[in-house]
């Protein structure tokens, strides 16, 4: 099943490129088939599961076949309840992005490519979070580059070249790091597998090399996360991306760099990484406040939400680097809440573009007038975002600040105020967003819209599920949190030694 | 006594230089010339495949000067690859009468000799003979383009930096020689360790042992002596540290590394495109293959000598190239550039014995092994990308960037052949067999405890993406204007070139444990 993952989607990009262009829209739907067996696949996996009695890691199910022995490397899966959640709502978003792919293309043209594309980042993403290779890891951490510098720069805004080579060199960088990292590790602890690595293998390395080896993880996830001052590629990537690639990119891609760091950095340096916490909180706690006083100033709407990324996925570190499992099940949830309904807040802006042509918040007002559908999905999605509790961001958010509390000391508890004040920065610039947006009088380009503010069929399906898992997860967290406790634990226990 | 199977090689390559030159002066027909050199190049390989090593011969009282062992069998291979594509490129050229048929198949030829040779040559001199053989008539090559004044420019560029760079390593060779009284490389290693010319029955019983020679099916020879040759006389001490210096300095004009790097561009540049192809790869693995053999079998006591030598050359040549290429408009200075970056590289592997950690039995095998493979998979992609360069161009030169906008869309297939070669050349995926030769660099680096050289390599990686990026980019851009070029068609023997080399770069991207485990064969210690 663990293969079947990877496998239909790649056979699915592969066959939607080859197509002709008069089957374009064949090779979309040829493409969404593939996701969505993709995610029924992938939801499947919590069915089979089979952990190993012991061990820090134990995934439900694991393949492990030899493939470069010369280089460490094995083919080596596995799925547990770390990753489980992430490589569903990965399925999910990717699902979503293709059959939207179906009913519109971004500037007309080579749909049945961008599809295709968007199914071989899903490879990426899917084998990053299921790898239980180190080396296995650093590949499918790349492979996700160049298809997603193709997307934007192909599909993207005017700025989109500019904006490619940016994301394209910042996140190469980090992977370059990770690499560094990955056979220090390698040559430090003599195993590349993450299962014995995490069982104490990691921790037989030298407190230089554990050292050196989490600070060079660490600044490799920190790039994609992003995290502040790493952050700046991500606004530029998401203003230019075409919708599917801004949903891709916030919903998921952004989370390899979180997983990598609670899965490999701090599994694999434990040392280390109780060093190191508190710079890592604190670096959070900066991304937190900095996110959200760009956004207070900002004026574009896909830009206002990029930087919003940089204030959540701020929480999601600070969770992390609390190094408890309160903190690391709220960086958990939080990452899933994100990934919900930052995804549909770029679904929301794509149309709210593509329809007044513009993402000006100056130029832009009085939506609930002429598409009162759009503006009602919105205004629903930036609450849920800047953590109404009911909805999914409440949870991740607040259990960041209160693990940051707990964790005692002025340093933690001043980094859990500042993320508290943080958190209601964010209350204050969705509200101007909206304010801004779906309030007052009409604008010019708004008011033009006519017919073309009803929400069409094919955005009331793409849209629909992620509403409604923000709601779901947002009333029952369980589903995350149950899923992830154990591993979650046993990992805790291990840093806390 | 002369073994004619170990050489078999060997006269499979001169053979198909002589066919070629007589196929055009009997028949006249350049694609009989054609055929004939490509069925040469083709049968050299098989060649090189089939005798099996090691098998000596020139052997003398002092050791044997001609070894065909597995090292000499990869380096072989991919010097007759590289020929026989290079050769299967030329069609266009030919075609449309740019270039004389007979003679560029016949000095690709020639050129071809002295790479199989060099692999398997064991003394200073065969050595240097074997690397004038593979450059020499590639000065003529350079010059083929009929009314190109810059093609005559570049073959004099050459011809002079290649007499100097041959001046500098015959100097250091001659001062070795001096040092030691030998030239065989095994006796050179077991003359640095100890003391005086003549060395000791016992010194020579250590000699023996030290060398690439891999006893088939065991793992038993043993490591190259890792002391510094401190039992040498002061002065003589000196000398050897010079010399090795010399050497080496000399033989880096063979991979471009800088600084004797300068002559790269402009050679590429105004040379056919087929020829480029073949020095940027056959040309520079023979290069590769040399500096091994000097270093790791001849200059095994000099280690500490030759390590912080090799390690300055690789992060200059690496760091150069990169920032150099960055600025590049003419494709084939980009590729140029890129390919002295991509030398920085094959050499990193061997920085580690700048440090006393790099230089144990363990971390040599890794560095040897890892610079090998890299340059392997370098020359696979390389000929991918410049294949697909004349897939593009036809007889044309390499032209500018612009002149590519479009290609994407009218030539869908060979773009992305072209897209794959870039993607590995940066270490990408979807190029895998790039991204794993960066890996084994990586890997090899930090297994032999030179962290920073890895992140060197690291960054110069990001730095060198940026142009890959932009050279694909440029097949993706629409043309400018309505006037577009007609694209000219692929001539066959270059479309049979983009394939196999195509299909050779996604196998051992899915499978690089191929090329792993055959350079893993070949340097056992």
């Amino acid at each position: 099943m663990l293969n079947v993952v990877l496998l239909v989607p790649a056979l699915g990009a592969l066959v939607a490129a080859l197509l002709p262009a008069r089957l374009d829209r064949a090779g979309r739907i040829v493409a969404t088939v593939a996701a969505a067996v993709t995610f029924v696949a992938a939801a499947l996996l919590a069915v089979d599961r089979h952990p190993p009695r012991f061990g820090v890691l134990r995934p439900w199910q694991e393949v492990n076949v030899a493939w470069v022995p010369s280089l460490d490397l094995s083919w080596h899966l596995g799925v547990d309840g770390i990753s489980y959640p992430l490589v569903v709502l990965t399925a999910l978003l990717t699902l979503l992005c293709a059959g939207f792919t179906v009913a519109r293309v971004p500037g007309g043209r080579h749909g049945r490519h961008l599809a295709a594309l968007l199914l071989v980042i899903e490879v990426g993403i899917l084998g990053t979070f299921l790898a239980l290779d180190l080396v296995l890891f650093f590949v499918f951490f790349e492979v996700v580059l160049l298809p997603m510098f193709a997307v934007i720069a192909i599909w993207g805004g005017p700025e989109r070249r500019h904006a490619a080579r940016k994301f394209v060199l910042y996140t190469l960088l980090g992977s370059v790091l990770l690499l560094v990292g990955v056979f220090t590790v390698v040559a430090g602890a003599g195993t590349a597998d993450l299962v014995t690595l995490s069982d104490g293998a990691g921790a037989t390395m030298t407190y230089g090399t554990q050292l050196a080896a989490f600070v060079l993880l660490a600044i490799a996830f920190a790039v994609k996360s992003p995290l502040w001052p790493l952050h700046t590629w991500l606004p530029d990537a998401h203003t230019e991306a075409p919708t599917v690639g801004s949903v891709i990119l916030a919903g998921v891609l952004l989370k390899m760099g979180t997983y990598g760091l609670i899965r490999v950095a701090v599994g694999v340096a434990p040392d280390a990484a109780r060093e190191v916490a508190p710079a890592l909180g604190v670096l959070a706690v900066a991304a937190i406040i900095v996110g959200s006083l760009v956004c207070l100033a900002q004026t574009e709407l896909k830009r206002l939400i990029a930087y919003s990324s940089v204030g959540h996925m701020g929480f999601v570190l600070l969770g992390v680097a609390t190094l408890s499992p309160a903190g690391i099940r709220a960086a958990l949830i939080a990452n899933i809440a994100h990934g919900v309904i930052t995804g549909l807040l770029f679904f929301l802006a794509g149309a709210v573009k593509d329809r007044a042509h513009t993402g000006d918040l100056t130029a832009l007002g009085g939506l609930r007038e002429t598409a009162p559908g759009l503006s009602g999905l919105l205004g629903f999605a930036a609450i849920a975002s800047l953590g109404l509790p009911g909805l999914a961001g409440f949870w991740g958010e607040a259990f960041a600040v209160v693990a940051a509390v707990q964790r005692g000391g002025p340093l933690w508890t001043t980094l859990g105020v500042l993320g508290a004040v943080g958190g209601a920065l964010t209350a204050a610039y969705f509200l101007r967003l909206l304010r801004r947006v779906t309030h007052g009088p009409a604008a010019p380009s708004v008011a033009a819209l006519g017919e073309r503010g009803r929400l069409t069929g094919a955005e009331l399906w793409a849209w629909a599920p992620l509403a409604a898992l923000a709601l779901v997860l947002g009333l029952a967290p369980a589903l995350v949190v149950a899923v992830a406790d154990a591993p979650v634990t046993a990992l805790t226990e291990v840093v806390s030694e | 006594m002369i073994d004619h199977v170990a050489l078999a090689p060997a006269y499979a390559a001169a053979g198909t230089a002589l066919l070629a030159f007589l196929t055009d002066l009997i028949v006249g027909r350049r694609g009989a010339v054609l055929t004939v050199t490509a069925l040469g190049a083709a049968a050299t390989v098989a060649a090189a495949l089939w005798v099996p090593g090691p098998r000596t011969s020139f052997c003398g009282a002092a050791g044997c000067s001609y070894v065909w062992d597995d090292f000499a069998a990869v380096v072989g291979v991919t010097v007759a690859v590289a020929a026989f594509v290079a050769v299967l490129l030329c069609a266009p050229l030919l075609r449309a009468g740019v270039a004389p048929s007979g003679e560029l198949c016949f000095l690709i030829g020639a050129a071809m000799t002295g790479g199989v040779v060099l692999g398997a040559s064991r003394d200073l001199i065969t050595l240097i003979v074997a690397i004038e053989t593979l450059t020499l008539p590639l000065y003529a090559a350079v010059a083929l383009r009929r009314r190109e004044l810059a093609s005559a420019q570049a073959a004099v560029t050459f011809f002079t930096v290649s007499v100097v760079s041959t001046a500098v390593t015959l100097l250091g060779a001659a001062l070795l020689y001096a040092v030691t009284g030998t030239v065989h490389l095994n006796r050179l290693a077991a003359a640095l360790t100890g003391g005086d010319a003549g060395p000791t029955q016992e010194q020579l019983q250590a000699a023996a042992r030290v060398r690439l020679l891999a006893e088939a099916g065991t793992t038993e020879v043993v490591a190259v002596p890792a002391q510094p040759a401190a039992s040498l006389p002061p002065g003589m001490a000196a000398l050897a540290a010079a010399a090795v210096a010399l050497v080496l300095v000399g033989l880096a004009f063979k991979v471009a590394a800088v600084p004797l790097h300068a002559w790269a561009p402009a050679t590429y540049d105004g040379a056919p495109l087929p020829v480029a192809a073949f020095l940027s790869t056959a040309s520079k693995a023979g290069g590769v293959a040399a500096i091994l053999l000097v270093v790791v079998v001849g200059l095994g006591p000099q280690l500490a000598v030759a390590g912080p030598i090799l390690a300055a050359l690789a992060v200059v040549t690496m760091t150069v190239g990169n920032l150099v290429a960055l600025r590049q408009q003419r494709m084939v200075r980009l590729l140029a550039w890129s390919s002295i970056a991509q030398a920085g590289y094959i050499l990193a592997p061997l920085g580690v014995f700048a440090l006393a950690d790099g230089r144990s039995p363990d971390a040599l095998r890794g560095a040897v092994m890892a610079s090998l493979a890299y340059a392997v998979l370098f020359v696979l992609l390389e000929l991918g990308a410049f294949a697909a360069v004349v897939a593009l161009r036809g007889a044309a030169d390499g032209g500018d960037l612009d002149d590519y906008r479009g290609a994407a869309r009218r030539r869908p297939f060979v773009a992305g052949a072209f897209v794959l070669a870039m993607a590995g050349l940066a270490g990408l995926p979807p190029g895998l067999a790039g991204l794993f030769a960066k890996v084994t660099v990586v890997r090899s680096l930090l297994e032999g405890a030179s962290g920073w050289l890895a992140l060197v390599v690291a960054l110069n990686a990001v730095v060198g993406a940026a142009y890959y990026v932009r050279a694909s980019l440029a097949l993706f851009r629409s043309p400018e204007g309505a006037d577009e070029a007609p694209w000219p068609r692929v001539a066959w023997p270059v479309a049979v070139a983009l394939v196999l080399v195509t299909i050779g770069a996604v196998v051992v991207g899915f499978a690089p444990q191929l090329v792993l485990s055959a350079v893993d064969l070949v340097i056992v210690g």
